[in-house]
């Protein structure tokens, strides 16, 4: 069976609040997908339930990945089958360098895939960590640093780009990527992204306000949502049209 | 063993069910309970020791009997000095693991775990006399005295080198009336490292303690006398993580470090006491012009602890360094910081301390900068930062600054702060699971100190972390 992320009917609710009401999504590996959608509408409550966040309770409906519906795992347990999240603003963790983060979290992956992979050598993480560094021309030395410890907004962008290339996901959740970014940065995040979609087949699901993002990464299909629904979905064409109209003319 | 495993993290319980209630009653059997003149007498005339040293022990006895405990930090009213175990004789120690087959086989997974080799496992154990790579460091030790380093069992060195103990033996650093447990650790003082560095000697290499660590009797009043001359260098490194046989439940022991004209020191030691032992160290040096001295302390472990390394800086531009971390865990109170007496000009300190508290642990950063009024153009730099891992638990900040000059600039910066969910959820959606996402924030929260320490040690004490953190959360 192909791989897809399949969300159905699902309602989110934050502190007995509902956020979302009954989200039907199907993102296949190798497709790009956007949702544009108003602050507001619900977009990142919708990043945040498909990995698990503790605030967000998903009160009805189902998300199955590889095969089982993944509501009751863990956000790492999700993370392991495949799943990878870029944030809008990561935090930072001080005094953890990028490399040891991603020896760990690349590890984790491979003892999630077969229990009985041995640890990465550190040769051949090094070779990992630098090729990958080496196909979206970041300097190494950026693997030194903290993780995001006094990032600017695109080294922080950069660093889950990095992330990404490393841990290599079926199905990427990219959030607000764009947000914040100079054209430069934006160039070379959607380069980032671009390069797995090629290489891996990588499955993105984009989170955005703006159209400007999907000018760098062509979306196959695009899904507006308003007030916690998909109002629309349609082609890259819909993305047009909000570029030209915005979204009041969605609003009933 | 089961639930302290679970609730304490490893290797607390380790300290708990393996070291002392195992040996408790085994240890008492023999030696005598509280202190007396006779005792202090016993100990003195068992060790052969000569009279000065004697009369320093009687002088200590009496200002203990006189001295009230302290009335400030924690509550010490429950420490009952009549039911401890002030010293046993070589012959009174009946011992405890006698071989490696004896040792309990979650005790040996637990150091497996930790990574700890398989040599100094053992001497973890209580089974290390016959420690196979003592012969290392007697090499090690060889080098060095070549060149006149003299690094000894405290011991022996009254015995060896009388006129230098005699010399600096709880004189100006640390006298038996600084305060009562420094008047006690004078009169009932046992073991301990001496280490003597020649004028002009750098020691490249860090002296360790291992070799001391088999050494039986090993008293939890153990004396530390090290004396760096003029422009000599060296680093000493007291034991990682060793809990402790015996079911004395004080810890009172004394550093005195002296730091000649441009010498430069660094004392490192990590600490972990069994969790039902008072530990009232006294850790002090006195620096010279041109001196330096750095402090590098871990502090796990012990049910309360109450520890200020000081330096004081008596020689132009002196400069002393504190790097500290604590972790107070279910239990505990971990009361530490550092003194610096900044006493002549150009002085200058850093003081960066940083702790832990969980399960309910309290955490409290207590320090002292003073500046004599004759000390101009001092510098010192304060920075504390509490992580504070669950609702129950706590952290405190009690900076005092007593500053008499005007030229002074003293900076301090205290921060105390919880493990945010996002942090752990970043974690989490890269693989990692609760608790590896905790231990990660938080060895990178002590990252700044433990890159201080040597290799090995860094290794192990961000073993015991993620060891602690196991089946913390959630």
């Amino acid at each position: 069976m192909d791989i897809q992320l399949e969300i159905r009917d699902l309602t989110v609710a934050i502190d007995e609040v509902e956020i979302l009401h009954g989200i039907n999504l199907t993102v296949p590996k190798g497709e790009v997908h956007a949702i544009m959608g108003p602050n507001g509408s619900g977009k990142s409550t919708l990043s945040q339930a498909i990995f698990g966040h503790p605030k967000y309770a998903i009160t009805g409906g189902s998300i199955n990945f590889k095969g089982q519906d993944i509501v009751a795992l863990a956000p790492d347990k999700r993370a392991n089958l495949g799943l990878f999240l870029a944030f809008q603003s990561p935090n930072a963790v001080p005094g953890v360098k990028i490399s040891t983060f991603l020896k760990q979290a690349v590890n984790a992956r491979r003892r999630a895939t077969d229990p009985d992979a041995k640890v990465l050598k550190i040769r051949e993480y090094r070779e990992l960590l630098e090729g990958t560094m080496d196909t979206l021309h970041m300097k190494r030395e950026f693997a030194d640093r903290y993780l995001n410890d006094g990032f600017s907004g695109g080294e922080k962008k950069k660093s889950e780009i990095l992330q990404m290339a490393v841990l290599n996901p079926d199905i990427a959740v990219v959030d607000e990527i764009d947000s914040g970014l100079d054209v430069d940065a934006l160039r070379v995040v959607a380069a980032g992204i671009n390069t797995l979609r090629e290489q891996n087949q990588m499955g993105v699901l984009i989170i955005t306000h703006y159209p400007r993002i999907l000018k760098y990464i062509e979306p196959d299909a695009v899904h507006i949502m308003m007030d916690g629904n998909i109002v629309n979905s349609g082609d890259k064409s819909l993305a047009h049209k909000i570029e030209e109209q915005g979204y009041d003319w969605l609003r009933a | 063993m089961a639930d302290t495993n679970k609730q304490g993290g490893i290797f607390s319980g380790l300290d708990r069910e393996t070291f002392e209630h195992r040996n408790q009653s085994d240890y008492a059997t023999a030696a005598q309970r509280g202190i007396t003149e006779s005792l202090v007498r016993k100990i003195s005339a068992n060790k052969n020791e000569p009279d000065w040293m004697l009369d320093i022990r009687l002088e200590g006895l009496r200002l203990f009997q006189e001295k009230p405990l302290p009335t400030w930090g924690p509550d010490l009213s429950k420490l009952n000095f009549d039911e401890i175990i002030y010293y046993a004789a070589p012959d009174e120690i009946v011992e405890g693991n006698k071989s490696w087959e004896d040792v309990p086989t979650d005790v040996k997974e637990t150091f497996e775990r930790l990574g700890i080799p398989e040599a100094e496992r053992k001497v973890l154990a209580g089974v290390g006399a016959q420690y196979e790579s003592e012969t290392v460091y007697h090499r090690l030790r060889e080098e060095w005295e070549s060149l006149g380093v003299i690094f000894e069992d405290m011991d022996i060195a009254v015995q060896r080198y009388p006129e230098i103990v005699q010399k600096y033996f709880m004189k100006k650093c640390v006298p038996p009336s600084d305060h009562k447990f420094a008047a006690l650790h004078a009169a009932v003082w046992s073991g301990g490292t001496f280490l003597y560095v020649p004028a002009g000697v750098k020691v490249t290499q860090p002296l360790q303690a291992y070799f001391r660590m088999n050494a039986k009797n090993m008293g939890q009043f153990e004396h530390t006398l090290m004396i760096i001359e003029e422009g000599a260098e060296a680093h000493y490194i007291e034991g990682c993580s060793a809990p402790k046989y015996g079911a004395n439940s004080l810890h009172a022991g004394c550093v005195e470090i002296f730091v000649k004209k441009s010498g430069h020191f660094r004392y490192s030691s990590v600490e972990n006491w069994s969790a039902d032992t008072y530990n009232l160290n006294t850790k002090r040096s006195i620096v010279e012009e041109d001196g330096h001295m750095e402090w590098v302390g871990g502090n796990m472990g012990s049910g309360v602890t109450m520890l200020y390394p000081c330096s004081i800086l008596i020689g132009r531009r002196a400069h002393a360094d504190h790097l500290g971390i604590a972790f107070a865990g279910a239990g505990q109170i971990q009361d530490t910081g550092a003194k610096v007496f900044h006493s002549a000009s150009e002085t200058t300190s850093n003081i960066v301390m940083k702790s832990l508290s969980k399960d309910g642990g309290a955490s409290i950063y207590r320090g002292l900068i003073q500046v004599a009024s004759h000390a101009n153009d001092v510098v010192s730099n304060v920075k504390c930062d509490a992580l504070i891992l669950d609702d129950h638990s706590k952290s405190d900040t009690v900076p005092q600054m007593k500053i008499q000059n005007n030229t002074a600039s003293i900076a301090h910066e205290a921060s105390a702060g919880r493990i945010s969910t996002e942090d752990i959820f970043y974690l989490q959606t890269r693989g990692l699971t609760e608790d590896e996402a905790t231990a990660m924030v938080v060895n990178g929260f002590i990252e700044p100190i433990v890159k201080e320490l040597p290799l090995e040690y860094a290794v192990e004490m961000n073993r015991l972390i993620e060891l602690e953190m196991e089946g913390s959360v959630g």
